[in-house]
């Protein structure tokens, strides 16, 4: 019982992360048909920005301790925002249209060139910004499991993040423009949706989001170089088992593979990267579109 | 005459919608058989079916006395049934003699040889000759994306008939055509299967062009055929001029052939 | 700069005049730069056998799966079966490459495009989980491979990796010469048509799939093959062989070279190896934003990689 309640509360907080890394990155697909490699790097800047931030202001007196919150936001929306302008408006306007491997090839240049220019502004040094994660303290439940409430508070931003996108696509005008952009693009651009700023607005928003994963992610781990390129695989895994470009289908991707690595976790901890890109391929090889995917017919 | 393809009760649905209503076709060998019918109708549809592209609903479909239900395209285009498209499905990046060269190796047999090169003064000639047939042989070593909008629509024509068919399906083998060129094109089309003794379906919205060329005629509306017979008689249905055409048509201004 | 016609037509004694220069090369060629083109040889392996696949239309992001298998079991078959002749062991692992391809290739040739993309991404990152994990392979470690013996003959020092270069120029060239001759082949030629047109070879009466099928076996067994042959060279294998950005470096290779030609995915190979040798000296924290930058300046101004500054077009694009 204690290990079910164990693996399943792992899995939450797994699966709150993995929701966090992909939503950025399956919005930017449905809207622009861009699988965005890049996406691993905006989550290391995000990661770094907020631990070397968050490292300086603890580093002396400098207020109020649960002020560092709000810096891990700020230092996210900073990054992604930046990022996301330089990168849209710089490169990938000039290629939209073009065919999606081809924009998975130029985010993967994209991803190798943010990794060093990580490196260059930021050393090969681990950093730590344990600090916020500490300040939250830790819950005790039933005898002996014990969770952080940084990692529980995770679950509360991803559930939090997860309804605002559901709100502003489903609830707002603009966000009914977004959903007939996803839908189809072609009568959306007939109708006369301002597609080019859509996209920008997309990509931005897209940005910030892996930013922030990254920023919260970065207390409770030691940030150091490659942490994008990990993640991104499994932001992959994550949308593709979901069905790219549905926010509901990361959210039950998350779920699903969260759940199946906690599992593995538990249970037979060597095949816990195996259980990740494992499920990945059955969902593909059953269901191609994936979960939540549709699927288009080709007219002759 | 034997019948080369028969379907019966041939029905098909998209949900609510109903594109095909329990056919019944039946067209034997030689005939040249036009096919009229509004956007929507079922004419896609149904050679999209009898093709192998799209599974009936319900029906049978036979050719050559053998029901093809349920086979692939390519093993219906085995047995000697071919089509042509709309929007003529070439190979763009390829030159006009490398489509050719392609579809004679295919027709030569299902598995092609991954040791003999594709490139043959045999296949070339033969080639060339189809390309003098066709009247493109100018356009041998241009890309087809460069190749202009009529030549592109022989050469598709061209290809599905380079495995020598006994029936060939032409979907709306002259739209994005220019009024001069429809003719000219057709001409050509016409002469090279009569001497190829292939049966000819063919869907159309220019009544001029059915008219000269079909020896009958079928009507599709809403997904049933409301009439079948020759061209003369179709056109000057009642019923047909008024769902299908639209206006009141001069018989006599067309030329219907004999 | 163009490529002489009467070599570019006859591609066989072109590769067979390359082979006997880099051939020859074996007794002039400094140590480091033969064992430089030793390893690049046998990328250029792998990179073929992702080139075959962009004819195709299809992009793999995991070919490393085939270039890690080929490794591990040339390691295997050296460690445990005791097997130590270079050829039998090359042989082995080209097998177990088709072997492997026989059993993905009938789930990933129905896919296209980022689905066949992250597909084979995910096969290649299984494999990668599973290594990492095994600790009877060496978990993160791996281990290292015996040098070969040659046909009962067992070079000792410097003879052993002058044999191993001329190993890699051998088994290139004879690749290359064979897979020039298939992508000229009908075979070879329909994959082209493949990627143009799926539907329109299907009502010319062939299987796309079929020739997708194939076509992706044959890569698998080149790739493996490099793989296999990248083992005996460096004497060492990790799991890192497989890992995802082995293959993004794979596809970089590739639309660096080109796809224009079986010598460019080489070309490729020895460029990339080079400016990375001197890149990781002078400046090593510049190296993947090199890259990088390389990659989009190809996509945006050398679409088709460094064999077309080589080569000529030859079909007309408006119609005369």
């Amino acid at each position: 019982m204690t290990t079910l309640i164990a693996i399943l509360l792992d899995g939450a907080i797994y699966a709150s992360w993995l929701f966090l890394v992909a939503a950025g990155l399956t919005i930017i697909y449905g809207v622009m048909r861009v699988l965005n490699m890049a996406h691993g790097s905006f989550y290391a800047i995000g990661a770094y920005a907020a631990a070397a931030t968050v490292g300086w202001f603890f580093s002396g007196e400098h207020g109020n301790p649960y002020l560092s919150y709000l810096l891990l936001v700020g230092c996210a929306l900073l990054a992604g925002v930046i990022l996301g302008v330089v990168i849209e408006q710089g490169l990938l306007r000039f290629l939209m249209g073009r065919d999606e491997i081809l924009m998975v090839i130029v985010t993967y240049a994209l991803l190798l060139i943010l990794e060093d220019a990580t490196k260059l502004i930021w050393g090969v040094d681990p950093y730590f910004a344990y600090q916020p994660y500490r300040l939250l303290g830790i819950s005790d439940i039933g005898d002996i499991l014990r969770f952080a409430n940084y990692d529980l508070a995770l679950i509360a931003v991803a559930v939090f993040i997860g309804l605002a996108a559901w709100f502003v696509l489903n609830r707002t005008n603009k966000g009914r423009l977004l959903r007939a952009v996803i839908h189809d693009r072609e009568i959306a651009i007939a109708m006369g949706v301002n597609v080019n700023a859509m996209f920008a607005a997309t990509f931005v928003i897209g940005a910030v989001l892996g930013a922030l994963a990254g920023a919260l992610t970065a207390p409770a781990i030691s940030v150091t170089p490659g942490i994008g390129v990990e993640v991104i695989v499994l932001a992959f895994a994550v949308v593709v088992v979901g069905g790219l470009g549905s926010i509901g289908g990361a959210a039950a991707g998350a779920v699903l593979v969260g759940l199946s690595r906690s599992f593995a976790v538990h249970i037979a901890p060597e095949i816990e990267l195996f259980v990740i890109y494992g499920v990945m391929f059955l969902v593909l090889a059953f269901r191609p579109q994936g979960l939540f995917g549709q699927t288009l017919a080709r007219r002759i | 005459m034997s019948a080369i393809l028969e379907t019966r009760g041939l029905t098909r649905t998209f949900g609510a919608v109903v594109a095909a209503m329990n056919l019944n076709v039946r067209i034997d060998q030689g005939e040249i058989v036009g096919v009229i019918g509004s956007n929507g109708a079922g004419k896609t549809t149904f050679i999209n079916m009898v093709t192998g592209y799209l599974p009936p609903s319900s029906g049978e479909i036979l050719f050559d006395g053998h029901s093809v239900l349920g086979r692939q395209p390519r093993a219906i285009t085995r047995l000697g049934m071919v089509r042509s498209f709309q929007v003529a499905q070439l190979f763009p990046k390829l030159t006009v003699l490398e489509n050719a060269l392609v579809s004679l190796v295919a027709a030569e047999g299902p598995r092609p040889s991954f040791l003999c090169p594709l490139d043959t003064p045999q296949r070339r000639a033969k080639a060339d000759a189809i390309f003098a047939e066709f009247g493109v042989s100018r356009y041998r070593d241009v890309l087809v994306s460069a190749v202009p909008q009529g030549a592109r629509k022989l050469v598709d024509i061209a290809m599905a008939l380079v495995s020598q068919p006994r029936m060939l399906l032409l979907d709306e083998p002259t739209s994005g055509v220019s009024i001069e060129e429809k003719f000219a094109l057709m001409d050509t089309v016409m002469a090279v299967v009569r001497r190829h003794g292939v049966t000819i379906l063919f869907v159309e919205h220019d009544m001029e062009i059915v008219a000269r060329y079909v020896t009958r005629l079928m009507a599709f509306y809403s997904g049933e055929i409301i009439a079948d017979g020759p061209p003369k008689s179709v056109l000057g249905d009642a019923r047909v001029q008024e769902l299908v055409i639209g206006h009141h048509l001069d018989i006599n201004a067309l030329g219907v052939a004999a | 700069m163009s490529f002489p016609k009467h070599l570019a037509s006859s591609t066989g004694s072109a590769v067979a005049i390359a082979a006997l220069v880099f051939a020859a090369g074996t007794w002039v060629l400094p140590p480091w730069l033969a064992f430089l083109l030793t390893l690049a040889f046998a990328k250029g392996l792998v990179v073929l056998g992702v080139v075959i696949q962009m004819r195709a239309g299809l992009v793999s992001f995991g070919q490393a799966l085939f270039y890690c298998i080929g490794g591990y079991i040339v390691g295997l078959a050296s460690q445990s079966l005791g097997i130590s002749d270079a050829f039998a062991l090359l042989a082995l692992a080209t097998g177990a490459g088709i072997l492997m391809a026989l059993a993905c290739g009938w789930l990933l040739t129905r896919y296209r495009e980022i689905f066949f993309a992250m597909l084979t991404l995910a096969l290649s990152m299984i494999l990668y989980g599973a290594l990492v994990k095994s600790s009877a392979l060496g978990s993160t470690d791996g281990f290292n491979v015996a040098a070969p013996s040659f046909l009962g003959w067992t070079p000792q020092g410097d003879a052993q990796k002058q044999a191993l270069y001329l190993l890699s120029v051998a088994v290139a060239a004879a690749v290359a010469i064979g897979i020039h001759r298939f992508m000229v082949s009908s075979l070879g030629r329909v994959i082209e048509a493949v990627r143009e047109n799926e539907l329109r070879v299907e009502y010319l009466g062939l299987s796309p799939r079929a020739v997708l099928f194939s076509n992706y076996v044959v890569a698998a067994g080149i790739s493996a093959l490099g793989g296999g042959l990248t083992a005996l060279a460096s004497g060492h294998i990790d799991p890192d062989m497989a890992v995802w950005t082995t293959s993004g470096e794979f596809v970089f290779i590739a639309i660096l070279g080109g796809t224009g030609h079986v010598f460019a995915p080489f070309i490729g190979a020895i460029v990339f190896s080079v400016i990375r040798t001197f890149a990781i000296q002078e400046a090593p924290h510049f190296w993947q934003m090199t890259l990088g930058v390389v990659l989009l300046a190809l996509i945006l101004f050398l679409p088709k990689g460094l064999w077309s500054l080589i080569a000529r077009d030859k079909p007309a694009e408006v119609a005369t």
